[in-house]
């Protein structure tokens, strides 16, 4: 759906983008993530056309990215805005005649998404008489309304309250099976185990990891375990640090150079193992060690 | 080109569409005839309702008379200062008029006293009446009857004609020229101001509220500016169509009204011999009419809208610029400077150089510079301008707006994008070098 090489941008003497290489498979929920300040915004600005690489290419559905392609993107930023003064169904009906919408097609549409998120009573109220959770509703049928097969989320679920930010996770995954290709820019790991298929860590500029989920966390994999002891038959070593709740203990071992069986065979004979668990990493530790591994060489 | 469309829709509808724009179009061509109709209608009021007042003169040189009119009589009597003064005390009298004896050569000490302050017009009043009895007086002492005075005072009007190179003759006017140059040009100027400042709400506001990265993402920035100036441009158009289909209505009802009411007071006129005067300027009148149908309106009007219009541009871009280069119209006074001194300069400039000498060197270039043409070029179209300076003009107004909305759209682009930081002169102009 989306490919991006070799792409460069700098704003004077700070790069933004350094030789980003990108490639979002069709139908999936693609998750960018990376620090505040990485280079995400820029990369989506590029998407976009808002802005213009220095150099390198991207590729919509196998062509070279064009103004004609503007049609094809829905666009939620991270910092959202509306017209305060102006009504649902105005603001609705003008950035989808904006994206290429006729007349009589928004209407369709706008009556379909108003219905679908219960919000037909708005349609005559002005933005500034809507509560903030309104509003991003509102924002976010405007984003989706033109059908776009690329979507590009940043941030989409900061400003909604939980049920809210159900609604819309739920309205993702459905767009998703529809068959929509979903960028979702983000901070938030948990969210991002959550919805996504594939992933692209950025951090200073530069792409730092990609891949599926089970991919990148294959990649680093720390080998701890997560132990649970009782009815000990010995004393456990005093380097592993236990919590003990009446009579059992938990821990977290590393492999340390053996394999798993051989690390269980030495855990029984300290008594019986009630749990022994290989700990996956989160979204989040990945992140951290791999910003950490980059950044040390 | 279908989004500038649609932008220049929005930017239209949801501003004529507001109470407010329909308000100060409805109520401004009301306002200015209303409050001189309340005047008109206080003085008659105060006119009507006005008991005659007595006025008691003392003229210790018993030399003047002073004519009574409907508002003030005038009551001449040998009693003293003093007695005089109680008769204003006691309320018999509004004022005492005292005219102590003088060399009529330099007549000093005249007093009036009065329960309260007198009015300006009594003053000037008496004092007319007063100068006009001494000099006849003097006249008279000089051995001169003042009625041949009177025969001898001649009224002197000259017509003015241009000529053009085919020879054609046209009545011209300064006075109306000078009228119809200052109305444009202050016409101009003011639509520049008030709309110049929309379109600079307008971008602050879509960049304030973060709208305009979502417009950007369908449209060309440079295409959202263009079509937020026309759309602005539009409105503006409208209000004054309104207003000048307003004035136009209201006009020939009120000359419609007064013509009614014309034919007895002209009646009245002329059988009246002292009110001759009046058929003297009736003949000026016609002259004045002869003028304004000699005034090439075709091209005041042509002028009018290519400079009201061009300026509007020149300037529009700009104020989109600054719009774009700020978080909060607080920031905006910093860039303001460029933007309202040549048109202030413009404006002084019309009243200082061009309306009293449109064909002076200085009149000639506030009229051909880009940044005060709009204003300046019609305070001279009126009076009648060579072609190839209009031309000129003209022809630099379109480049230099051209021009600035270039500039702007470079700033522009970038600036709508940038929170948070207070740029500078240097950083916009660091925007501009910048090429994407």
């Amino acid at each position: 759906m989306l490919k991006i090489e070799k792409l460069n941008k700098s704003y004077g003497a700070n790069k933004a983008l350094t030789d980003v290489d990108l490639n979002v498979s069709e139908g999936v929920v693609f998750g960018l993530l990376g620090p505040n300040g990485a280079g995400k915004t820029t990369l989506i600005r590029i998407i976009n056309q808002i802005i213009d690489g220095d150099s390198g290419e991207v590729y919509i559905g196998g062509e070279l990215l064009a103004p004609k392609h503007i049609g094809l993107i829905g666009y939620l930023p991270e910092e959202r805005g509306l017209y305060k003064k102006m009504k649902v169904w105005d603001q609705m009906l003008y950035f989808a005649r904006l994206k290429g919408l006729s007349p009589q097609e928004a209407k369709i549409k706008i009556k379909y998404w108003l219905e679908k998120l219960e919000m037909e009573t708005w349609r005559d109220k002005k933005i500034e008489d809507l509560s903030k959770g309104m509003a991003q509703k509102v924002q976010f049928i405007s984003t989706i309304i033109h059908n776009p097969p690329l979507l590009i989320l940043d941030e989409p679920f900061s400003g909604f309250d939980p049920v809210n930010a159900e609604i819309i996770k739920n309205e993702i995954l459905e767009l998703k099976a529809k068959g929509t290709t979903v960028i979702l820019s983000t901070h938030r790991m948990e969210s991002v185990e959550l919805l996504c298929d594939q992933v692209a860590m950025i951090n200073r500029s530069k792409k730092i990891l990609d891949g599926t989920i089970k991919k990148v966390k294959s990649i680093y994999r720390p080998e701890v375990y997560s132990v649970t002891l009782d009815h000990l038959t010995r004393d456990l070593p005093t380097e592993w640090i236990s919590k003990e709740d009446e009579g059992s203990y938990s821990f977290t071992l590393p492999l340390s150079g053996k394999n798993p069986n051989e690390l269980l065979n030495e855990l029984m004979q300290y008594g019986q193992v009630n749990r022994f668990q290989e700990l996956i990493p989160s979204m989040e530790e990945i992140f951290i060690h791999q910003v950490k591994s980059t950044e040390n060489g | 080109m279908d989004k500038i469309w649609l932008v220049i829709q929005r930017e239209y509808v949801s501003r004529v569409k507001k109470k407010s724009f329909l308000l100060v179009t409805l109520l401004t061509p009301l306002i200015f005839p209303a409050i001189m109709g309340v005047f008109v209608w206080i003085a008659l009021q105060e006119d009507d309702n006005q008991a005659l007042r007595i006025i008691e003169v003392v003229d210790d040189n018993k030399l003047f008379f002073l004519e009574s009119s409907e508002q003030y009589a005038f009551s001449f009597s040998d009693a003293s200062h003093e007695e005089a003064k109680q008769l204003v005390q006691d309320g018999n009298r509004y004022g005492f008029l005292h005219i102590p004896k003088f060399d009529i050569k330099d007549p000093t000490g005249i007093s009036f006293y009065g329960e309260e302050n007198p009015s300006m017009s009594l003053i000037s009043y008496l004092e007319n009446n007063l100068r006009k009895k001494i000099e006849e007086q003097r006249l008279f002492e000089s051995g001169i009857d003042p009625k041949i005075i009177n025969d001898v005072r001649t009224k002197v009007a000259i017509k003015s004609i241009t000529l053009d190179e085919e020879g054609t003759e046209t009545v011209s006017d300064a006075t109306v020229n000078y009228a119809i140059g200052f109305v444009a040009g202050i016409l101009i100027y003011m639509f520049i101001f008030i709309y110049g400042n929309q379109i600079m709400q307008g971008v602050i506001e879509e960049k304030s509220s973060r709208i305009v990265e979502i417009l950007v993402s369908s449209l060309k920035p440079f295409q959202l500016m263009l079509g937020k100036i026309i759309g602005i441009a539009g409105v503006g158009l409208t209000q004054l169509l309104i207003w000048i289909v307003l004035i136009g209505t209201l006009t020939t009802i009120v000359t419609g009204i007064l013509g009614m009411q014309m034919p007895q007071q002209q009646a009245m006129e002329l059988a009246n011999p002292e009110l001759a005067q009046g058929i003297a300027q009736n003949t000026e009148m016609v002259d004045i009419l002869l003028v304004i149908s000699g005034i090439n309106y075709v091209q005041i009007a042509f002028s009018f809208v290519f400079y009201f219009l061009g300026g509007y541009l020149l300037y529009g871009a700009l104020f989109a610029a600054i719009g774009s280069a700020v978080d909060a119209p607080s920031d905006a006074q910093q860039f303001m400077l460029p933007v309202t001194i040549p048109l202030i300069v413009a404006y002084m400039g019309l009243f200082v150089f061009v309306l009293n000498d449109p064909n002076s060197t200085t009149s000639f270039w506030l009229s051909v510079v880009p940044l005060t043409s709009p204003i300046a070029m019609m305070g001279r179209v009126s009076y009648g301008v060579p072609l190839w300076e209009l031309a000129l003009s003209m022809g630099l107004l379109i480049v230099g707006f051209l021009f600035t909305t270039w500039v702007a759209g470079k700033i522009y682009r970038i600036g709508i994008l940038m929170h948070g930081t207070k740029p500078s002169y240097k950083t916009l102009w660091k925007w501009i070098k910048t090429n994407n």
